[in-house]
C-alpha cells in the first residue's frame, strides 16, 4: 500500500516535471500565430501512444489492484440465499468483465490506430444496419440471461417465509437497533403501538394483548438459530433506518409507519466462523444503511449464531420486559391480570 | 462569397443599431450566448465549491486522524476541538456536494450552458424564443444558489439528510440540525431551481421546433440538438414532480400534513401524524431523480457525439440509431426509477418489473457506445482536448454502465444497495461522464464563446491527469463497496468489517485531492484565454455545423441573412469531396464531385429552401 502511495506521489511528480517542461512552450504558444487551423503536430501522435500505453497499463493496474483487494472482501456468505446471491454477482462480474475489456481497449486502440496522418483521409462509413442489429440483439440476449436468473432468486429470496421461521423483530431508532423475541411460552410476538412508547417500552409493546406479556427486548444483541429460517419484522420508532448484515448477505429499510421484513436461514455460528477464520474475536455485526443522522455510522448491534440448543438456552435466560419493569401491570387489563401476574414477581413466578 | 461585405451591410439595414447599457449586456442580458457564459461560469464556481466540499470529507474517511484545527478559523464550531469534523457537518459536507454537483452543476452547469450556446446557433435561430424568459432561467438558477450557498452559514447547517432528502429525517426538526431551517431553504432553493429548469426547458424545446432556419429539417439536425430537445423534454416532465414532492414535504414540515409521516415516536414523544408514507416520497422523488440522471448525461452525450465526429473527421456512426437510442432512454428513464428501492419493502413482485425494465434500459446504453467507436473507427483522429474528453467521456460512461447491470439486478442490489459500490458506479457513469461532456464542450466551443484558443497543450495535461485520476479513485471505490462498506458513513471505526480496509480509504482521498488538484490547470487555462489566448479563427476544428459559419458573433448570430441549411451535419470526408469537411450551408448543386445518386435528388429541393424566410426573428418580428 505504501508502494501505491509512493508510485502516486511518482507519477505526480513525473507528470509535474512534464508540465513545466511544457510550459516554456506553452509560453512561446502565447505569442499569436494566426496559422489556425492547424496540421496536428508532434503531441497529436504522443496522445496517441499515450493510449497504448494506457490500454496495457490501466490492465495491468486493474488486475493486480484487484487481486490486491480481494483478501479485504467478506467471507463467503453465511447463509444459504447469501451464497446464491454471492455466485450470481461474480458470474455477472465475470460476465461483464468482458466488454468492460472489450470496448475499452477498442477504444483506446482505435484512438492509437487511427490516430491523424498527413495526407490520409478517414472513410465514410455512416451507417451498418446488420453491425447495429447485432450489437443490439447480443447486449439483449445477455440481459435477458441476466434478468432470468436474477429474477428466480429473487423471487425466491423475498417469498413468503416458512411456517417454522423463527420471528424476531428489530426495530430502529436513533441511533441503536432494538430486538424483541415472542418469549418463551407462547413464541409469539404481542401487538404494539407507538403511541405507547416510553422511556423503558421502547418498542410500545401493547400490554392488553397476552401474546405481549411474555416478550423480551434486547438492546445489543440478536441471536438467531442456525440451521433455521428466521424471519425479521423489520420496524422503525423515527426515520428510514436500513438492517444491513452483511456477512448474511441482509438488507432491509425500517421504515416508520410500514413494517418490512427479511428471512433467510443462516448456516455457521458465530463459533464455526471463529474457527473457519482462524479469529477467536470475530463476530457478525447489524448495521444501518439508511442515513438516519449524525450517529449513522455507529448503530452497531451484534449478531449472534448459534446452535439450537445454546439458542433457546439463551432464550430461556432473558426476562420477560414485564419482570423487568413490573409498573407495566397496570396497563394489563383487569381479566388478564392474573395471567400477567406470572411473569412478574420472583414468588409468583416460582410458585408456578 | 465575401461574407463579410454583404453582413456589414444588410446589419446596419435590418435592425437599428442601439447601444445597451452594461447592466442591459452582461448582467440581464436576453442573447442566449450571455447567458450561456453566465450559467458556464456559476457552474464552474459551483463546481469549485462542491469538489472543495468533497475534498474535505474524503479527508475525513481518508485520513481520519489529520489535525484539521487549522480550518477553524474557517468552519469555526464545525471543527471539533481535537481537529476533527463533526459528524454532523460530515453529512452537511455529503449532502451539500451531492445537491450541488448533480443540480448546480451536471444540470444548470452543463445543460443550461450548451443548450443556451448551441440551440439557437446550431438550428440557425437568431436567439431563443424568448429571450426574455432565458433571462429569467438563469436569475431564478442564480438565486436558488444563492439560498443554498447562504444555508451553509446557518447556525444548524444546511440540509444533512443526503442529496435525495428522504423523509422523515428531513420532516423532522427534531431528527437532525439540519432539518431545520437548512431543509427549509434546501427545499426553496430547489423549488426556484425547478422553475428556472421549466422556463429554460420550455424554452428550449419552442426554440428547436419553431425557430429552425431554412432547410433544417429534424433528420438535418446535429445529434447534439437533438440530445438538447430530449433533455428539455425529460426536465418538463419529471420536474415537476420533484416540485410536487418538495411542496408536500413543506406542507408536512410547516403545516402539519402527514403525507409522508405516520406513527413516529422521537425525542421523546409521540406524534400524531398518521397514515402518511415515507415511501411514497420516495417514489415521488426517483420519478424525477432517475430521468434526471438522463437529464445530467444525454448533453454530455450530444456534445461528444459532435466532438467525436469532428475530430476524427468521419460521418457519426448510425445517426438514426443514436436518436432512436436517445429515444428508447428517455422513455424507458421514465419506468425504472424505482430501482433505487428494491429494498424498501415495496411489492417484491414491483421488484421484479422494475429489474425487467431496467436492464432493458442498457441496450439502448449500449448501441451508443458502440455506436461512438465505430465512429473513430477508420477515421483520421486529431487529439484536441475537446476529443481526448469526449473519448474519456465514452470510456468512464461503459465503465459505469456496466455496474449499473448489477445494481439493476434486484437481487444483487440486496447486499450493494448503500455501499460505495453504488458510489463508483454513479460517480464513474454520471460524474465522471458527465463532467468530461462539459470539458469536452468548454474546449470545443471556447473558440466561438470567447473568440480566443484555450491552449491545447495545457488541455491534454488536464485530459490525462483527470482521467487516470477518476480511474485512481473509482475503481479502488468498486472494491470497497464489494466489501460492504456503506456510504454517508463518517467513519469506519465502529465495525469489525469496516475497520480492514483502511488503507484503500488513504488511497481513494490521495488519489481525489491528486485529482482536485489538476483542476487548476483548467481554471488556468480557461481564465487566461479568456484574455491572452490566440484569436480564434471563424472555424478552427473545420467543422460542418453553422455556429462555425458566423465570426464571433454578436447579438443576432449572423449579421445579414440567417443561412440556409442544405445537407446533414457530418459530411466528414465524402468521397470525392476537395476538403474534408462540407458545411451544411453548401448546397449540394455546388458539390457534384462528391454527391452520391440520392444527393442529386435534394439539388431540386435548394429553390424551395432559398425562398423560405419565415423564420428570421429579426425580419419579421413574429
Ligand atoms: C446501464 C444503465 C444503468 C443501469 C442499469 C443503472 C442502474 C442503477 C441502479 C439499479 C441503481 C441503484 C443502486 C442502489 O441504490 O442500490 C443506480 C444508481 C444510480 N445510478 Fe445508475 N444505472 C445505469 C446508468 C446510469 C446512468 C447513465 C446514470 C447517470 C448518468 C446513472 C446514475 C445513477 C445514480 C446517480 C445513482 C445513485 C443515486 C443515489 O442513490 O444517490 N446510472 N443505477
Ligand atoms: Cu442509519
Ligand atoms: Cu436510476
Amino acid at each position: 500500500m505504501e508502494l501505491l502511495l509512493v508510485l502516486l506521489v511518482l507519477v505526480a511528480v513525473v507528470l509535474a516535471l512534464v508540465v513545466l517542461g511544457k510550459l516554456t512552450g506553452v509560453v512561446k504558444g502565447l505569442n499569436p500565430s494566426n496559422s489556425y487551423p492547424e496540421e496536428p503536430g508532434r503531441a497529436n501522435q504522443v496522445n496517441a501512444w499515450m493510449f497504448l500505453v494506457l490500454i496495457v497499463v490501466g490492465f495491468v493496474a486493474i488486475t493486480w489492484s484487484y487481486l490486491h483487494s480481494t483478501k479485504f472482501y467478506l467471507p463467503e456468505a453465511s447463509s444459504i440465499h447469501g451464497r446464491r446471491t454471492d455466485d450470481l454477482f461474480w458470474f455477472s462480474m465475470g460476465l461483464l468483465t468482458i466488454p468492460f475489456m472489450l470496448v475499452n481497449t477498442a477504444l483506446f486502440f482505435f484512438a492509437w490506430k487511427y490516430r491523424y496522418q498527413k495526407g490520409k483521409r478517414a472513410s465514410f462509413y455512416p451507417e451498418n444496419h446488420r453491425l447495429e442489429l447485432v450489437w443490439t440483439t447480443v447486449p439483449a440476449v445477455v440481459m435477458a440471461i441476466l434478468v432470468l436468473t436474477g429474477w428466480k432468486a429473487w423471487s425466491d429470496i423475498t417469498s413468503e417465509a416458512p411456517e417454522d421461521a423463527e420471528v424476531i423483530e428489530i426495530t430502529g431508532k436513533q441511533f441503536g437497533w432494538i430486538a424483541r423475541y415472542g418469549g418463551i411460552d407462547d413464541n409469539k410476538l404481542g401487538n404494539y403501538d407507538y403511541r405507547l412508547i416510553d422511556a423503558q417500552n421502547e418498542v410500545g409493546i401493547d400490554f392488553t394483548d397476552e401474546t405481549s406479556f411474555d416478550d423480551f427486548t434486547n438492546p445489543s444483541e440478536l441471536h438467531i438459530p442456525v440451521n433455521r429460517p428466521v424471519l425479521l419484522k423489520i420496524r422503525a420508532r423515527d426515520v428510514l433506518h436500513s438492517v444491513f448484515i452483511p456477512h448474511m448477505r441482509v438488507k432491509m429499510d425500517a421504515v416508520p409507519g410500514m413494517p418490512t421484513k427479511f428471512w433467510f436461514v443462516a448456516d455457521k455460528t458465530t463459533e464455526q466462523m471463529r474457527a473457519e477464520l482462524g479469529n477467536p474475536d470475530f463476530k457478525y455485526e447489524i448495521a444501518c444503511t439508511e442515513v438516519c443522522g449524525q450517529g449513522h455510522f455507529g448503530m452497531k448491534m451484534v449478531l449472534v449464531v448459534e446452535d439450537e440448543e445454546s439458542y433457546q438456552k439463551w432464550i430461556a435466560s432473558q426476562q420477560p420486559f414485564l419482570k423487568t419493569y413490573p409498573e407495566y401491570l397496570d396497563r394489563v387489563p383487569a381479566n388478564l391480570k392474573a395471567k400477567a401476574a406470572k411473569y412478574v414477581g420472583e414468588q409468583t413466578a416460582s410458585a408456578e | 462569397m465575401s461574407v463579410v461585405e454583404v453582413v456589414e451591410h444588410g446589419h446596419t439595414e435590418e435592425h437599428e443599431h442601439h447601444e445597451l447599457s452594461f447592466w442591459r449586456k452582461y448582467i440581464f442580458s436576453e442573447d442566449h450566448k450571455t447567458i450561456a457564459k453566465q450559467f458556464l461560469i456559476t457552474g464552474i464556481l459551483w463546481a469549485v465549491l462542491g469538489i472543495t466540499l468533497s475534498v474535505l470529507f474524503r479527508i475525513q474517511l481518508g485520513f481520519p486522524e489529520a489535525d484539521l484545527s487549522w480550518l477553524r478559523p474557517v468552519l469555526g464550531g464545525w471543527i471539533t476541538d481535537t481537529g476533527k469534523i463533526q459528524p454532523e457537518f460530515f453529512l452537511a459536507l455529503v449532502t451539500m456536494h451531492g445537491t450541488i454537483m448533480v443540480f448546480f452543476v451536471l444540470t444548470a452547469g452543463l445543460s443550461g450552458t450548451f443548450s443556451n450556446f448551441l440551440i439557437p446557433l446550431q438550428i440557425g435561430a437568431r436567439d431563443m424564443a424568448s429571450g426574455f424568459m432565458n433571462m429569467l432561467s438563469y436569475w431564478f438558477f442564480f438565486v436558488a444558489g444563492l439560498i443554498m450557498f447562504v444555508s451553509m452559514f446557518l447556525q444548524t447547517g444546511p440540509a444533512a439528510g443526503g442529496w435525495v432528502i428522504y423523509p422523515p429525517l428531513s420532516a423532522l426538526q427534531q431528527a437532525s440540525p439540519g432539518s431545520g431551517l437548512g431543509m427549509t431553504l434546501w427545499l426553496v432553493s430547489i423549488a426556484l431551481f425547478i422553475v428556472s429548469q421549466l422556463l429554460g426547458g420550455v424554452n428550449y424545446i419552442t426554440t428547436i421546433i419553431n425557430l429552425r432556419t431554412r432547410g433544417m429539417t429534424f433528420s438535418r439536425l446535429p445529434l447534439s440538438i437533438w440530445s438538447f430537445l430530449i433533455t428539455a423534454i425529460l426536465g418538463l416532465i419529471s420536474f415537476p414532480v420533484l416540485l410536487s414532492a418538495a411542496l408536500l414535504l413543506i406542507f408536512d414540515r410547516s403545516f402539519g400534513t402527514s403525507f409522508f409521516l405516520s406513527e413516529i415516536y422521537i425525542g421523546g414523544e409521540a406524534l400524531s401524524n398518521v397514515g402518511g408514507s415515507p415511501i411514497l416520497f420516495q417514489h415521488l422523488f426517483w420519478f424525477l431523480g432517475h430521468p434526471e440522471v438522463y437529464i445530467v448525461i444525454l448533453p454530455a452525450l450530444g456534445i461528444t457525439s459532435e466532438v467525436i465526429a469532428t475530430n476524427s473527421r468521419k460521418p457519426i456512426f448510425g445517426y438514426r440509431a443514436m436518436i432512436a437510442s436517445m429515444l428508447g432512454i428517455a422513455f424507458l428513464s421514465f419506468i425504472v426509477w424505482a430501482h433505487h428501492m428494491f429494498v424498501t419493502g415495496m411489492n417484491p413482485f414491483l421488484g421484479s418489473i422494475f429489474m425487467f425494465l431496467t436492464l432493458i434500459i442498457a441496450v439502448p446504453s449500449a448501441v451508443k457506445a458502440f455506436n461512438y467507436i465505430s465512429t473513430m473507427w477508420r477515421g483520421n483522429l486529431h487529439f484536441t482536448p475537446a476529443m481526448l474528453f469526449s473519448i474519456g467521456m465514452v470510456s468512464l460512461f461503459v465503465s459505469g454502465g456496466l455496474t449499473g447491470i448489477i445494481l439493476g439486478n434486484s437481487a444483487l442490489d440486496i447486499q450493494l444497495h448503500d455501499t460505495y459500490f453504488v458510489v463508483a458506479h454513479f460517480h464513474l457513469v454520471m460524474g465522471a461522464a458527465a463532467a468530461f461532456g462539459l470539458f469536452s464542450g468548454v474546449y470545443h466551443w471556447f473558440p466561438k464563446m470567447y473568440g480566443k484558443m484555450m491552449n491545447q497543450t495545457l488541455g491534454q495535461i488536464h485530459f490525462w491527469l483527470t482521467f487516470v485520476g477518476l480511474y485512481l479513485i473509482f475503481v479502488p471505490m468498486h472494491y470497497v463497496g464489494i466489501a460492504g462498506f456503506p456510504r454517508r458513513y463518517y467513519q469506519f471505526t465502529s465495525y469489525d468489517f469496516t475497520s480492514v480496509f483502511s488503507d484503500m480509504n488513504t488511497f481513494i482521498t490521495v488519489a481525489a485531492i491528486f485529482t482536485f488538484a489538476a483542476q487548476f490547470i483548467f481554471l488556468f487555462n480557461f481564465f487566461t484565454s479568456i484574455f491572452k489566448g490566440r484569436k480564434a479563427p471563424m472555424n478552427p476544428w473545420r467543422s460542418t455545423t453553422l455556429e462555425w459559419t458566423t465570426d464571433n458573433p454578436g447579438h443576432g448570430n449572423w449579421v445579414g441573412e440567417i443561412p440556409a441549411v442544405y445537407r446533414w451535419p457530418y459530411d466528414y470526408s465524402k468521397p470525392g469531396a476537395k476538403e474534408d469537411f462540407i458545411p451544411q450551408t453548401v448546397p449540394h448543386s455546388v458539390t457534384p464531385e462528391s454527391n452520391f445518386p440520392s444527393d442529386n435528388a435534394l439539388i431540386a429541393e435548394e429553390k424551395q429552401i432559398e425562398s423560405q424566410n419565415y423564420n428570421d426573428q429579426f425580419k419579421t418580428g413574429h
